[in-house]
């Protein structure tokens, strides 16, 4: 499969006022031609953060402190302004959680769509044209280009901010949390209409909390935990055959509408990336440390790396480290 | 009324007027209401969760507001313990409330930022009258310590900034049970923590229902959530109940079309194929004009001439099983 993506040991700290926060730490994985990979963990993991490097956007005091995004063959990192310019919006888009970050409150949505067409070189009429067009392909009736954001409801808006990451084809759709402020069966047509994309060639890069909701569509899963990415393989792999006690301790904490068993708290709290824990950051939480004694001075100790365990699947724990 | 029954609802509304501008209240213009809640009724026993699930807008909150009369309902009458509590005066009120309690959505919103968490847990106690200071200090302790919040003297003087999200819910919670409530809503009480926390707070509240053989009402749009915790679901639509049941009766064999989009569209890890039973065209409309008939018949594939025209009453199908429509759905 050819690769649209290619993320090198990525390293993202914010510089706060009360310390370094470690918010990404040697992140490692690629995203192949319309391939949708979905990020899960909790706050803080670091998954939107990681969203945000890719366009080059991560908000200050966030500092991308060492690695490699790689995009058609360039380093994204390494663009000037203008250059990235011409990549966002058009090769790699993005959605974002609240569609009124995007959005102007105070201009009607079909000047808004037209707008990026223009910036891109298109003529006006066409642009208003295909500001149309763009509100069919995403469910609207057209008439909608001439009402402003708060005359629609939360779905819809979020319809027109996916038809303006639409609007050229992107190679690559990064969408952050965009269905956590909608209702269940909005959120359903939403992600119904990412996959539309999909199927038209768009990589996606998804980023929930839910580790339910990227079970349905996405291709593979990418788990998050304290900045580091944790486990990375195709969705039966993550899901039927979990390897880090993280992941496994995910799974069993999510209520499921189709599943009789008991969830289960993963004990202790996401430490604080200001002083993140030795070793495996995960290690204080760890049921398996706990009782397996011969981790000790291992867990606590060593980081933690990513290693393929089997075709596609890769883990960064101890338990499958090469003897 | 049954001996066992705890709350009982019954034709409860709750309509807010829309704002009329100046102009508007000149010129006599009709004045307008969102009904909110249009004339629900139903009882929980003692003991019981019962789930109130639907999305946003359909009159969970202000169900759940109106039956502690935080806000005062338009019609209809709220009996609590075989006390119609609809008209209690504030005294009498008073007295009620201590024995129905309320955990809030949002842990950020409902602590006082400048209160220590363990004086916000001793605080309903001092009002109430039931202890002096120090008792009062004494049981938030105990109670910091009950809900995993330990050291707990430690936790005592903490403001809430310094905690998680989860661990406010933990002090929110707290305070509703510390005065061992016999009836308790909670209003999304674990939307806004973090999915991998949600078990331990659904934990705890299990706990504390056993403990005081609590009665619930559970508000929430999350399905998963309220098959763990309920005993029975009521799916509500616009300001109407269209579908109450045991929990595993209403998810295995939905009878609303409306229950059964709204199940199919929960993403789930165990039944990852989507299979489409139903389709369902546009959005919830407005509360201030609900649709004539059946209020779910524009967007029902099933709606005829009849749906259109009739309201469908609530209509035992199943053991303590109700559906309101005129087509239910078949398995």
């Amino acid at each position: 499969m050819k690769t649209i993506i290619d993320v090198k040991n990525l390293s993202i700290y914010y510089y706060t006022l009360a310390g370094i926060v470690r918010a990404v730490e040697n992140v490692s994985f690629s995203i192949g031609e319309k391939e949708w990979v979905s990020f899960v963990g909790e706050s803080g993991s670091g998954k939107s953060t990681v969203a945000y490097a890719i366009l080059n956007l991560v908000p200050s005091p966030g500092k991308i402190v060492n690695g490699k995004v790689v995009f058609n063959g360039k380093n994204l990192l390494e663009l000037d302004e203008e250059e990235m310019r011409q990549i966002r919006g058009k090769e790699i888009s993005m959605v974002f959680q609240d569609p009124m970050t995007s959005l102007d409150p105070l201009r009607k949505v079909g000047d808004q769509i037209a707008e990026v067409l223009i910036e891109h070189g298109a003529e006006k009429e066409e642009a208003f044209e295909r500001a149309k067009e763009l509100l069919r392909m995403v469910n609207l009736p057209e008439d909608r280009i001439n009402y402003y954001p708060h005359q629609l409801s939360g779905g819809q808006r979020q319809r027109v901010a996916i038809a303006m990451a639409m609007a050229f084809h992107p190679k690559l759709l990064i969408a952050d949390e965009p269905t956590t402020a909608l209702d269940v069966i909005v959120q359903d047509s939403i992600m119904d209409l990412i996959a539309t994309l999909k199927s038209k060639g768009t990589s996606i890069f998804f980023v929930t909390h839910d580790i339910s909701l990227a079970a349905e569509r996405s291709d593979k899963i990418a788990v998050m935990y304290a900045g580091k990415l944790v486990e990375f393989g195709k969705v039966e792999q993550i899901l039927d055959n979990p390897l880090h006690p993280y992941t496994k301790a995910l799974l069993e904490s999510v209520p499921d509408v189709w599943s009789e068993r008991k969830v289960s708290a993963i004990p202790g709290y996401p430490p604080d990336l200001r002083n993140p824990p030795k070793g495996c950051r995960f290690h204080p939480r760890c049921t398996i440390f706990k009782i397996k004694k011969e981790l000790h001075g291992i867990c606590n100790e060593l980081e933690t790396e990513l290693i393929e365990v089997e075709k596609d699947h890769f883990v960064a724990c101890h338990l499958y480290r090469r003897r | 009324m049954k001996m066992s029954e705890l709350l009982r609802v019954e034709h409860l509304k709750k309509y807010f007027p829309v704002k009329r501008s100046i102009l508007e209240v000149l010129t006599k213009k009709e004045e307008k209401f969102v009904r909110a809640v249009d004339d629900i009724s139903f009882s929980i026993e003692r003991g019981e969760t019962l789930a109130l699930i639907g999305e946003s807008g359909c009159g969970k909150t202000t169900t759940g507001r109106v039956i502690l009369r935080l806000i005062e309902p338009t019609e209809g009458k709220i009996i609590f313990d075989g006390i119609d509590i609809t008209k209690l005066g504030k005294e009498q009120l008073r007295e009620i409330r201590k024995r129905m309690q309320m955990v809030f959505q949002d842990p950020y919103a409902s602590l006082s930022p400048r209160m220590k968490i363990g004086d916000a847990i001793a605080h309903p106690l001092l009002i109430h009258g039931l202890a002096d200071k120090e008792e009062a200090k004494e049981l938030a302790l105990q109670m910091l310590k009950r809900v995993g919040l330990t050291p707990e003297d430690e936790f005592y003087n903490r403001y809430p900034h310094h905690l998680s999200g989860g661990q406010r819910q933990r002090v929110v919670i707290a305070r509703a049970m510390i005065l061992k409530p016999d009836f308790v809503v909670a209003d999304e009480a674990v939307s806004m923590i973090d999915v991998s926390m949600r078990a331990s707070i659904l934990e705890l509240l299990e706990s504390f229902r056993e403990e005081y053989n609590l009665t619930m009402l559970f508000i929430t749009h999350d399905i998963a959530v309220a098959k763990l915790i309920a005993d029975r679901i009521a799916v509500m639509y616009l300001g109407k109940i269209v579908e109450i049941g045991p929990t595993d009766e209403v998810l295995n064999n939905p009878a609303h079309p409306y229950t059964l989009a709204l199940i199919q569209a929960v993403p789930s890890i165990v039944k990852r194929e989507k299979k489409k039973m139903i389709e369902i065209t546009g959005e919830v409309p407005n509360a201030v004009n609900p649709p004539s008939g059946c209020r779910f018949h524009p967007r029902c594939p099933f709606a005829d001439e009849l749906c259109k025209t009739k309201e469908p009453e609530l209509i035992e199908i199943g053991k303590n099983h109700f559906v309101a429509c005129h087509h239910p759905v078949k398995d």
